[in-house]
């Protein structure tokens, strides 16, 4: 009964301070110095026509080179974790995937890649990049693994992938300190004009890396875990 | 921001505290908590676009409501195989 009490007390806190939020907010009527720098500078400084792909691949690019590191340690643990258990081929009486499913498969997964490759070569023109193409690559390699359990996929040449793609986003983020400004300075490459799918100096490059990085990283888990089996 | 976007935007809010109270109430099948989970995350994919940030928006569904969703299916099929045999 206490800690009941207590519990309802927290939530009317909670709630007074959110109330309080909601009611004291007023809109700015200007950007922030910040966003004011980003919005004005943008354009000039990186030629990239999404201001927060700039900001993520350019501005910020060390904090997207961690969030990477993050990534691909999760997807190191799982491997380790499932390290142990067995490879196990021999399944268990399984279900046979729906005809729809299959069939369905059989016409988007090459869509599916398509547009994932889209998402991440346009990031610097329009919404999206590496992080969302990379999940999207992924969601066709999940739509193949669920149309059929039992189908082999080549894990050196996902390792090879994600690793290749990691040491040259590294690579050209060292490349940026010799040649232009520092770290993951995208002005190694010219800049072309605002617009065009060639442009935006090296944030393309960048950021086709990622998307290939992120993919073959969720895919490796997803196929690590549905590929083997408890002993 | 016209009336239209900001009841559009309230009931958004409800839907997904809806989703979230499926997800977290006692004594209900894990699928469907799993479910519920990624229904909270495609909401707020929904209110994300809203909010005009499309690109945390097709973050949020690719990942959130997507890819997620399918992982803790596959974890779920793991601990059920590991309870029964092991």
């Amino acid at each position: 009964m206490v800690s009941r009490f207590f519990v309802l007390l927290l939530l009317t806190g909670v709630g007074a301070i959110f109330v309080s939020l909601m009611f004291g907010y007023v809109p700015d009527d200007a950007l922030n110095l910040t966003a004011r720098y980003y919005a004005e500078n943008t354009v000039r400084d990186t030629g990239a026509a999404n201001i927060v792909t700039a900001i993520v691949v350019t501005y910020r690019g060390l904090d997207t080179l961690g969030e990477v590191t993050v990534l691909f340690l999760t997807a190191a643990i799982v491997g380790l974790v499932l390290a142990g258990s067995q490879q196990g081929r021999l399944r268990r009486e399984q279900p046979a995937p729906g005809e729809l499913l299959v069939t369905g498969t059989r016409l988007l997964v090459p869509l599916t890649l398509l547009l994932g490759v889209y998402v991440f070569v346009n990031g610097h023109l329009t919404p999206g990049g590496g992080f969302q193409g990379g999940a999207i690559l992924a969601s066709a390699i999940l739509m193949l693994l669920l149309a059929d359990p039992l189908r082999e996929f080549s894990h050196p040449l996902i390792s090879a992938i994600e690793s290749i793609s990691g040491l040259v986003f590294v690579a050209i983020g060292l490349l940026g300190m010799v040649y232009a400004g520092g770290f993951l300075d995208n002005r190694i490459l010219p800049l072309g004009t605002l617009g065009d799918l060639i442009s935006a100096g090296a944030i393309p490059v960048i950021y086709s890396f990622i998307g290939l990085k992120v993919g073959a990283e969720f895919s490796s888990m997803m196929v690590n875990l549905s590929e083997t089996e408890e002993p | 921001m016209s009336t239209i976007f900001i009841i559009m935007s309230l009931l958004l809010c409800g839907a997904m505290i809806v989703a979230g109270l499926m997800a977290v109430w006692p004594r209900r099948s894990l699928p469907i908590v799993i479910l519920a989970s990624g229904l909270v995350s495609l909401l707020a994919s929904v209110q994300f676009l809203l909010l005009a940030a499309p690109d945390v928006a097709m973050t949020e569904a690719a990942i959130g409501s997507g890819l997620t969703t399918f992982l803790f299916f596959f974890v779920l099929n793991r601990v059920r195989k590991g309870t029964h045999h092991g």
